[in-house]
């Protein structure tokens, strides 16, 4: 009795207060790196041709590239970039695939098949090829990286909230509430919205990694953001101009970074799965 | 089932997803014609010579004033002709470039799929049968670093280190440059290739080690395999008897349902290793406006989807015995 009370009290508040910990630090280094990017003024990465191509040392801790920017502050700058374009996109995509999904698996027949097969085709290409099309036709930019990410995240989405959504609607309570004569509209705001809120928010936090590497992905391809912006993407393409001359430096730290950044998401999205999931919950 | 019922079912799956690909190639049409760009100048390029009657021509055989759909099926017909079109970037027809670089990228591909499939398998078993254990831990923590990095970056890191910092390897392309084509030996090549292709698989092997680990947990955890246990069998019997069989089928398929992040991380590892390949043409295509290159590339890389996915759907549906002998999934 004894051992499994200390059990109960060692292991409950375990995964709680790692989960906490875990977004709390991710939190940290996240707004952190996005408030810092926001008000750092352009002149601590600015053009310095006196200090071309230094290590990485005590005076720039990340070495400056070749045309003797200050590599630290780009890559705060540019991370904080790419996390406002990953934010933005997968918020949208996320909506799209929230929306979609309950619609599709609410509603039924055509329009489900409709939604089904807008899923498939989206699978249908590569996504990189994907991202470039859209991105190509909206004439490149920020917009278009914003527009092909955002607009290329939610299929996988969709089907998890959709399966949700029809494994709920055959629940009794469900049933019950449609012969009570509630229109489709009303239980889906009243019953299912709420329990599909876990499966979309683990599903945003699990998106955005992906956003975030696929912007980057994109940028480096030369379709996103512009060359003048600081950008991991960009900074990472113009690193590899220099990489045979053995400039290391300029691509290692912004990827290490970047790594950061989407290890944390993936690591707080796993663990929110965990802690929401009611079978596990209480692990 | 029987036989015929197979084959009904291979058809089936067969059809939708035939649908499936011509909507994605409607789709990417639209996408790539609705773009900024004049739709003849995408054809001839901004430093086209040509005569007004040859624009005309072309503008005539293309269909480009011809409203959307009319469009599209000149171009479908067209290429049914395998007529895809003059690439504008590099001068030749369509056809030719993508079957010059396709020849590269599949060499590359394969390869990459190959060794990141049987790797994976094996280190997904390997660290399954050791869960917990502190090389089960160090596998995971590896692969998920891996899915969390961006390949490119993980292209540029090689090849800082192998190329630049070590010198055993070139440092990009696929052959020594001032070679002459004929002279080009297949040591030559390999040499070359063998950068992309560990980038490549170091980039694909972190989901089907995962996906692997997880199967067999999930099984080393089913009632049969206690049954096995209490039977007397030893792990070895385990493995060969029961885990690797089972285990198998869903792995080849997940590295079947792949193909689309194969094709993106050759794409990307291609450029940082500026291999002449498919996916530096496709990066080309889209920076230069090259309507019919793009055009053509996106359908091949669709296709290329296309057909990693229906095999997945047969290997799932079809070969498996479970279904094969009209039993659902238990």
């Amino acid at each position: 009795m004894f051992k499994e009370n200390r059990l109960l009290h060692a292991n409950m508040p375990n995964t709680r207060v790692r989960i906490v910990l875990y977004i709390s630090a991710a939190a940290i280094y996240l707004v952190g790196v996005f408030i810092w990017g926001a008000v750092l003024p352009a002149s601590s990465y600015a053009v310095n041709y006196a200090d071309k191509f230094i290590p990485p040392g005590a005076q720039f801790l990340f070495g400056t590239d070749f045309m003797g920017r200050d590599m630290f502050f780009r890559c705060v700058k540019g991370l904080s970039n790419s996390l406002v374009i990953g934010l933005a996109a997968s918020l949208i995509s996320s909506v799209i695939g929230l929306l979609l999904g309950v619609s599709s698996a609410v509603i039924g027949g055509k329009f489900d098949k409709f939604v089904l097969m807008c899923v498939d085709c989206c699978m249908g290409l590569p996504h990189l090829v994907l991202l470039i099309l859209i991105s190509f036709t909206l004439g490149r930019g920020a917009t278009g990286v914003l527009f092909a990410v955002a607009l290329t995240h939610w299929p996988e989405l969709t089907r998890l909230v959709r399966a949700e959504v029809l494994q709920l609607r055959n629940t009794q309570y469900v049933q019950v509430a449609y012969r009570m004569g509630k229109t489709r509209l009303n239980v889906a705001r009243e019953h299912i919205l709420p329990h599909v809120l876990p499966v979309y928010i683990v599903g945003l936090v699990l998106l955005f990694p992906h956003a975030i590497m696929h912007e980057s992905a994109v940028t480096f391809l030369g379709f996103g953001l512009p060359a003048e912006t600081p950008a991991i993407g960009v900074i990472l393409s113009e690193a590899m101009r220099h990489i045979a001359t053995g400039k290391w430096w300029l691509a290692l730290f912004p990827g290490l970074m970047l790594i950061a950044a989407v290890l944390l998401f993936d690591v707080i999205g796993e663990n929110l799965k965990k802690l929401l999931n009611p079978e596990s919950g209480q692990e | 089932m029987t036989k015929a019922g197979g084959a009904k079912k291979i058809l089936g799956i067969f059809g939708r997803m035939l649908l499936l690909l011509v909507l994605v190639s409607v789709l990417s049409f639209v996408l790539i014609t609705k773009a900024p760009i004049d739709p003849l100048t995408a054809y001839v390029g901004t430093e086209s010579t040509l005569s007004q009657e040859a624009k005309d021509e072309i503008a005539e055989k293309w269909g480009l004033n011809e409203s959307l759909p009319v469009r599209y099926f000149t171009w479908v017909k067209n290429m049914l002709h395998g007529d895809f079109g003059m690439s504008i970037t590099y001068k030749k027809p369509v056809i030719d470039v993508i079957h010059e670089r396709l020849a590269y990228s599949a060499v590359l591909m394969a390869l990459a799929w190959v060794f990141s499939g049987i790797l994976g398998y094996a280190l997904g078993i390997l660290s399954g049968m050791r869960r917990g254990k502190l090389f089960d831990k160090v596998v995971k923590t590896f692969c998920l670093v891996l899915q969390s990095a961006p390949s490119f970056w993980l292209g540029l890191l090689i090849l800082s280190v192998f190329a630049v910092q070590l010198g055993w390897f070139p440092i990009g392309m696929a052959m020594p440059p001032g070679k002459l084509a004929a002279e080009v030996t297949l040591s030559d090549r390999l040499h070359h290739l063998i950068l992309p292709v560990f980038t490549l698989t170091i980039v694909s092997i972190g989901k089907i080690t995962l996906y692997t680990r997880q199967k067999l947990i999930e099984i080393a955890s089913s009632d049969y395999i206690l049954f096995a246990r209490a039977r007397g069998e030893n792990t070895r019997q385990l493995i060969s008897r029961h885990m690797l069989r089972n285990t198998a089928l869903p792995a080849v398929t997940t590295q079947f349902l792949s193909f689309s992040e194969l094709f993106g991380g050759m794409a990307l590892a291609e450029t940082v290793f500026s291999y002449p390949g498919i996916g530096t043409a496709t990066t080309a295509a889209a920076l230069n406006g090259d309507v019919p290159l793009l055009l053509g590339i996106t359908l091949i890389s669709a296709l290329f989807v296309f057909s990693g996915n229906l095999i997945a759907n047969i290997l799932y549906g079809v070969v498996d015995p479970r279904l094969r002998e009209g039993g659902g999934y238990v």
